[in-house]
Formats: structure tokens, sequence, C-alpha cells
């Protein structure tokens, strides 16, 4: 692990001594121990894949676990039909070369559930919540990976890295089980499943300098380009289809302004910024000098105080 | 995030690459809430600009609604995550919390300092590196702070700050401190801790946080974020022997096999001679492999997989170790157990205990003594509730590999499983390994079981009779034994009734004297079936995880479970004993089907229905499943 860099400085790295492991060096094998272990005590794992800066994150670590074997559980997309164009062309590149279950709740399919008419709450809820519960039980996964850090917000900070789902995938944090030392229980009862985080202990920071020593590739969007916007009650939202053409409101016109996102969702419901940050540097310099989080852009998190914590027990990731 | 530094701006490559090699450090923060261990944290996040500017003005719009500090900005609430937590102004979780400086990367355990939650502080605890140990100014060393070094020095936390904040209100008297400082360390030493630094402070007004202040100058130790940033806690493990528990056998094709795991303590080599415990095997470290390229050495920490020059046996479980220094491997041992469950711990009931990869079953035996954690004194006790610790000793179903908690936190650390729920019921330390694990051998017979089963003219077996009081478990058994002994073969009736006047008389029927009594009657029954017995057993055994005990003792062929089904109202309407009619008076306590639950077993081998089954019909068709089971003619 390395800074790729052209730099004859940089050929000089420190060795690293024995005991003397890097934070990211520690982190990265505490994800492999995760992953190791929650393989290692279910039947039927799989892992959410959202194609996302995180998730991307997770499968690099999943291929280190499991080197030189593959992967053994499949990617789930739960999609939305929302997803910004350049996210499925990554999608599809990754399944290109991975086994990637991809599943729409067909409820919503049938209503034409979309953030426009439906609210953002509504729409999270029955496309990702809801979505995501039918894939588990279609497929009867009995655990399931995802890229959530408890940084992210405050609800997130006292959540296990495996955590148990009743059969009705609630959350029930009286319910959760003490975690000590590095010793996971993934036991389940009849019916219940388990979400595992393994990188559950990894900052926004973490997470941008190991795409950067690791040259994980993303989804294009994280950086800046000419794109078109919309300025919507201070947010910046990109016009990336005809669905959201045909929605501007009055006397809406799109501009042509260098955004990037910071994390990506569904289109319309994921605020840009504006950047000059072409590069996997710019980014990361960018976000040290940033002065808001991450999940500012992210209007689920703004429904209220304690909304995360409402979603967690309705199921969502 | 703000970083203060310039180089960021104007050099972010060289910033990262001087970030590159940080170190993370782990620790855990222990104090009540009237202490502003919340505050503390809220002030090191913020003052190491930390805080974004969104998180900052809900902080702000919080501490209007609900904070405690008047106007000002009310840190704690920075961190109390749970909006049912929020309401109440208590922590009541473990939170962990994570910041950065130019030196290190944090990871913080916020813990409750509250009475009932020493479960989370123990979590907390176990995977710090330090403890922050928070003391008042006014009040000096509470019960709390005892109670908190205890549990940071039993969790095997070497290294210790004792904070003593709120200096500001005690006018930041030398005097206060000195005379606070001296009764600690008067008391630490009852508890081993001895790396022990002590630091006056006011996290409410920033003095010696992040800063040295000015209304100090009697003191010339370092701030709190300074002894943060540059304690040495590096990695003891890595001087120890090497261990590594497999966690997965990795087999892409014929060509490699490949052991994953994490290396819990010391280095390994290609070349280096390894032992793999509990069978003993030894070969040498071919190669080191990750997807970066294979290794030439590998430390404590580190995620690898290893493959080795000879073809041996190893599975999940397995805990590779330096061959010249393995691990000891044991079945009976002593042990520090914290109760992490409101059910209390029953003796003698089979949990899981994972150590390191591997899951074994396992039973404690009553404890020698409870530890009261205020007052450190031991107690008598017969079993642990919820948040109390003990000294227990434990066996296990199989020889596990293990190193003392002392020497190694990642091989001397469990839990322990409840087998019906599946739940985490509590943790342990092992001390050591029990003499008679190693010296008790097996007498060896020369007339075994086989020679006897070939005697006679059937094989021995266990019917084990279960249902409600008056269900009609007796009258049946007495019926098949009859009908056994018509045929020639060897049988023995025991039931309940009977067994509790003799061998069980010292057993009352609370939860733990009935996990006792059928264990009794387990190993009874086993020893019989091993004399070429058919022991009929006539038992309510109420719980699961007893009957699947006694079904564990004997052969899977060996075991016949009949389920007298008899709903509660039939049962209780024909009171042979007249025992419902005591219970529902109150005269009869923690009788099953009134006041302690009956687990109905989910797959017997027999199902009786009494409502629509007489005795005898009842009694052939059992003698009939024996038949089918192979057990009599």
């Amino acid at each position: 692990m390395s800074i790729q860099t052209t730099t004859a400085a940089s050929t000089a790295q420190p060795q690293i001594s024995a005991g003397r492991l890097t934070h990211l060096q520690r982190l990265e094998a505490e994800a492999i121990h995760i992953m190791r272990e929650a393989v290692s005590e279910c039947e039927r794992p799989a892992m959410l894949y959202s194609i996302g800066k995180d998730s991307s994150v997770l499968l690099h670590l999943a291929k280190k676990a499991f080197y030189p074997s593959k992967p053994p559980f499949p990617l789930v997309h739960v999609d939305t039909t929302w997803k910004f164009q350049e996210m499925y062309r990554m999608r599809d590149k990754v399944a290109a070369e991975y086994e990637l279950i991809f599943h729409r709740n067909p409820e919503c399919v049938k209503l034409g559930i979309n953030p426009f008419d439906h609210g953002s709450a509504l729409h999270t809820d029955m496309w990702k919540t809801e979505g995501l519960k039918q894939a588990i039980d279609l497929y009867r996964f009995d655990l399931c990976f995802g890229g959530a850090r408890r940084d992210e917000e405050k609800s997130r900070a006292k959540e296990r890295v495996f955590s148990i789902r009743s059969p009705q995938h609630q959350w029930d944090p009286k319910r959760q089980r003490p975690e000590l030392w590095s010793i996971y229980n993934g036991r389940r009862s009849q019916g219940e499943t388990l979400r595992v985080f393994p990188i559950s202990n990894w900052t926004e920071l973490d997470i941008w300098q190991y795409i950067l020593l690791e040259q994980i590739e993303l989804v294009p969007l994280y950086f800046a380009a000419p794109r078109p916007v919309v300025d919507r009650d201070g947010v910046l939202i990109m016009v990336d289809d005809d669905r959201m053409r045909e929605r501007l409101h009055p006397g809406e016109e799109p501009m042509i302004k260098n955004v990037r996102f910071r994390t990506l969702g569904c289109y319309p419901l994921s605020g840009a910024i504006e950047s000059e940050a072409t590069t996997l540097l710019d980014i990361v310099q960018e976000m040290l000098l940033a002065t808001t989080s991450e999940r500012q852009g992210r209007i689920i998190d703004h429904d209220g105080a304690g909304s995360m914590e409402k979603k967690k027990q309705e199921g969502y990731f | 995030m703000a970083h203060a530094s310039d180089l960021i701006a104007s050099d972010i490559e060289a910033y990262l690459i001087s970030h590159q090699y940080k170190s993370l450090l782990r620790f855990i923060t222990c104090g009540s809430v009237d202490d502003g261990k919340s505050t503390l944290i809220g002030r090191l996040l913020y003052e190491s600009h930390l805080v974004f500017e969104d998180h900052l003005a809900a902080l702000e719009a919080d501490s209007a609604k609900v904070g405690t500090q008047g106007g000002d900005l009310d840190f704690a609430l920075l961190l109390d995550g749970l909006t049912a937590e929020r309401e109440q102004g208590i922590t009541i979780d473990v939170a962990y919390r994570f910041f950065s400086t130019e030196k290190r990367k944090f990871i913080v355990a916020d813990t409750p300092g509250h009475e009932q939650y020493t479960r989370n502080m123990v979590t907390g605890a176990s995977t710090a590196d330090v403890a922050i140990i928070l003391v008042d100014a006014r009040k000096g060393i509470l019960t709390q702070t005892r109670r908190h070094s205890y549990l940071v020095s039993l969790l095997g936390i070497k290294r210790v700050v004792v904070a003593i904040n709120k200096m500001d209100l005690v006018e930041y008297s030398q005097a206060t401190f000195n005379s606070i400082a001296d009764d600690y360390r008067q008391f630490a030493k009852q508890i081993a801790l001895d790396d022990i630094t002590f630091i006056p402070m006011s996290a409410l007004k920033g003095d010696n946080v992040v800063e040295p202040t000015a209304h100090m100058d009697w003191y010339h130790g370092p701030t709190l974020m300074g002894y943060l940033e540059t304690v040495v806690v590096d990695d003891d493990t890595a001087s120890l022997p090497f261990r590594m528990p497999v966690q997965w056998v990795n087999r892409p094709n014929l060509d490699f096999r490949g052991f994953a795991g994490r290396i819990v303590g010391g280095v390994v080599r290609p070349g280096d001679t390894i032992r793999v415990l509990p069978a003993g095997t030894t070969s040498r470290v071919a190669r080191i492999v990750t997807m970066d390229g294979d290794l030439d050495e590998a430390v404590a920490g580190q995620s690898v997989t290893i493959t080795l020059e000879d073809e041996i046996d190893v599975s999940r479980g397995d805990l590779i170790c330096a061959g010249e220094s393995p691990a000891e491997v044991a079945d009976q041992f002593e042990a520090h157990v914290v109760w992490m469950h409101e059910d209390e711990m029953l003796p003698g009931r089979p949990y899981l205990l994972k150590i390191g990869t591997r899951t074994v079953g396992a039973t404690l035996a009553h404890p020698k003594y409870r530890i009261d954690v205020n007052t450190l004194d031991h107690l008598a006790a017969t079993t642990l509730a919820l948040n109390e610790i003990g000294v227990c000793n434990l066996s296990t179903d199989r020889p596990i590999p293990f190193d003392p908690y002392t020497e190694n936190r990642e091989t001397g650390a469990f839990v322990i499983i409840d087998k019906l729920t599946q739940n985490t019921v509590g943790a342990g330390m092992l001390h050591f390994a029990l003499r008679r694990s190693h010296n008790i051998h097996w007498q060896e017979v020369r007339v075994d079981k086989a020679a006897r089963i070939a005697q006679a003219n059937h094989r021995p077996g266990v019917v084990w009779f279960t249902g409600l009081s008056g269900s009609g478990k007796s009258t049946i058994a007495n019926i098949v034994e009859s009908k056994l002994h018509a045929a020639g073969i060897k049988t023995y009736l025991l039931d309940g009734d009977n067994v509790r006047h003799g061998l069980n008389r010292d057993l009352g029927f609370t939860d733990a004297d009935r996990v006792e009594n059928i264990r009794r009657i387990a190993e009874v029954s086993r020893l019989m079936v091993d004399a070429g017995l058919v022991v009929l057993v006539s038992f309510i055994s109420p719980f699961r995880a007893e009957r699947q005990l006694a079904r564990d003792r004997v052969e899977s062929d060996e075991f016949v479970e009949v389920f007298v089904d008899t709903p509660l109202d039939v049962a209780e309407q024909r009171d042979p004993k007249g025992l419902y009619a005591k219970a529902r008076a109150g005269q009869l306590r923690n009788f099953t089907g009134i006041e302690s639950p009956y687990e109905a077993p989910e797959d017997p081998e027999l199902r009786i229905d009494t409502t629509i089954t007489t005795p005898e019909d009842a009694a052939d068709r059992v003698v009939a499943a024996l038949r089918l089971q192979g057990i009599v003619p």
C-alpha cells in the first residue's frame, strides 16, 4: 500500500517496523478479518453494492480478503431506476467481472414511485428499504455486507459491526449484541439476518486516502466536470435524463456548471457541489479544507432529528 | 474538515505522504455524566477543528433547545446518539468517535458511567489501548472511579490517564490535585495499575485539554492531547510468540491451499517452523500471500494468507503458533466471567464459547466468588446476573488452544453465546488451565460398552419423556417398561419425583436448580446406557437446552425424545397430585406452566397427543419407535 506518484521523494517510504502498522493498514486488516469471519459464520452471504465510493472500497477489500479466490458471494444492487446514468455504466462494468444481482421493487415499478411526485421519504422507503428487504427474502440471504461507517451520523456511532435484524428486518437498538475484542458473533436464530459493516471504523478521509493509495476506480461523478444543473432551494440538482427535463419548475433553466458529487444516490436527491477538483488528489485536498460533513448533500438526513435512527429501525441499511 | 496545516493548500501530496504513516490509538473514556465526560470528548473534537459547520449549526440549535450550559455550547450534545438517550440526558450504550490530528488517528469508545452498565464499559475497554478516567476535582476519588479503574485493569489496559477535571471550580488548586493523585496511587496498587498519568484540567474551559493553560503554572506535564498523541502503545503484541487463528481455508484450485487469518501475536516469515493446535502437527511456512504480492514478513495486526510446506490437516478454528513456543491446549479452565444478559448465568447449562475463530460447547461451574466492583470484595454467589463479574471454572466439550489473557488478549478472551437465542450473553478472560484437565485420563476398562451390548439381546438407549406435570408421562413410561421387561429387555425407569427424593433432594425449582437436576439425570442416563440398559426417563424437563444436553450425552441413534403433549388446561383439569391447585393458590412457586415456562420440543422422535391417544396405545407407539431405531428387536 503506497501512494503512487512520480516524484522521487515518494520512493523512499518509511519502512514499517514490527508492530508499527499505519492506521490504514490496521483498518484494512480489520475489515478483511471481519469479512472472513462473516463469510465463515453464515450460509448465504451477499454484499450490498450501491456503486458509490464506499461500495467500491468494500469490493476492493473483499478481493483482498479472499485472494487468490474470488469473493465467495454475489453483489446485490437494489435499484431505484433513478440513479445517475454514469452509475449504471459503472454497475454494468462491475457485473461483467463479478456475480451481480439487481433487484427492483416490483410494486414501485408498477406505481411509478419517484422522488418528484412522492417525496424523498416515500421514494427511499419504497425503493430502497422495502427493495432491500425483498431482495434478502427472495434470495434468502442470511448475511449482507454494507458500507456504512460510524462517523456518518450520530445514530450510526453506536451500530455494531455485526448487526442483527429480526425476521421482519427490524433493527432494535436494545437487542444488539455486545461486541468485544475482535470476536464477532455471527450466529442467527430462525429467520434472523445479519448486516455486517466491515468499514465501520473508517472515516471519510480514510476512505479517500485508501482510494488514492490503492488506485480504486470510481464513478466519474465524484470528479468535477461541466454538467447541467438547476438550483432548487439552494441545492444543485443535476439534469441527468429526460425525466428531469420534463419536471423543470417554471422559469428553471438548466445551466452548465463545474460540479461534482460528494455522495451518490438517486440523482434528484443528491446535491452537487461546485468544484474544480478533477483528480483524486484535488478531491482529498478539497475535502480536507471543507467545512461541512458529507451527508449534508444527502436529503434523507434532513427529515428531522433522529430520522436515520427511525429509518434503521424500519430496515434501511 | 479544516485540518490546520498549510501543507494541505500548498502541497497536498507532501501532506498525504506525511499522513500515510500516522498510527492509530484507541482509547476509552470513563466517568459519569456529572464528570463532564461528553463535554471533554466534544471539546477534543471541537478544539482539534474537527467539528463540521453543519454539525456545529445543529449543536447550536440543540444547545438552545435541550442544552444544560445556559446559552453556551453544550459539547455533550455532539456525542449522544439515540433519540431516547438524548431526551433522558444519559448515554446508554457504547458510541465510537473518530478524530485525527497531524500525528495520529484516534478511535474513542464513549461509554456510560451509569451504575448498571458495566457491560458497556467492558465492551469499550476490550479494544482500548489507553483509558482516560475522569475525576471531578471537587469530589475526588469516588466509588465509581474505583469501579472504572478496576474494570480497566481487568480488561488489561496498561496505560491510564487520570484526568482531574473541573479544576476551575477548585480555584486551580495544586494541593487539591496532589491530594487526589495520592489517593488514587494508593488505590491503584490494589489493582495492579502502574502506568498512570495525572493531568489537571477543565474540559468546560479548555484548560490542558489541547492547549496548556495559564491557570496552573505549577503543572509541567503534558496536556491530554499531548499525551494521547505521543503515548507509546506500540504493539506489545508484536513481541509475543507468533499466533494466528485460522479463519478460512482458501482453496481456489487444487494447487493452492492457504490459511487465512489475522495475526494476533508476533511475527512470521517464510521458513518459520509452526505448530497447528489443538492437533499439535508441525510444518514450515512456505509463503505469506496477499493480493499485493507475497510478503517477507508479517506482524501482529495484519490479515494474511499463509501456505505451508507440508500437506497437514488445518481447518477454521485452529491456532497456528510459533513452533518453539506454542499456546497451551486444555478443556478445563479458571476464568473471569462478565455476565451481559438479563437472563442470569445457569451453571451446568450447555452454552457455546467462542475464542478466536473457534466455537465449542462449554459449561460453567458455580462461581467461586463474585466481585463487588465497588469495594473489590469477594462475595459468595451461586450464579451471575447482568453486569456481575465473577471467577468460575469452565469446561469445554473439546480441548482448545489458548494463552492466559494477561499474556495475549486475543488468544485468552472469549464470549459466551446462548444456544437457543444465539445472543452473546457473557464474556470472559482465561486465567489458566486446571490441573485436572491435564491429569484426568480415562481408566482403561476391559469390559466395555460393546462387550456388554454383545451379551444382551438389544442395544442400550434413552427414552426421554417430556411434558407438563400431569400430562401422563409416568403412566405411559410404566406401561412401556412392563412391555419391555416382558420381552427380556433390561430396563430402568428414572422418574422425576423419585429421583428428587434421593440423588437430587438438595435441588429446588429455580431455573438454575432445574438445569442442574436435568444435568445429573442426563449423566446418570449416560452411565446406564454405558451399562447396556434401556433407560426410561420421565421428567418435565421444561428447557430445550437441557434436553439437548441429555441427547448429546449419548450416540445420536441411542436417544428417543417422546413429547407427551397435553394442553395446559387438560393437565390442570386432571391434576393427579393436586399441584396445579396449589400453584394457582400461590402455595407452589415456579411451577411449570404457571410461573415457569415450558419449551415444547421442536422435533421430537415421537409426539403423543394424550387428548386422542390412550396410555396403552401410546406405550405401543413408543415400543414401535424403539424398534424402528433398532434399539429393541
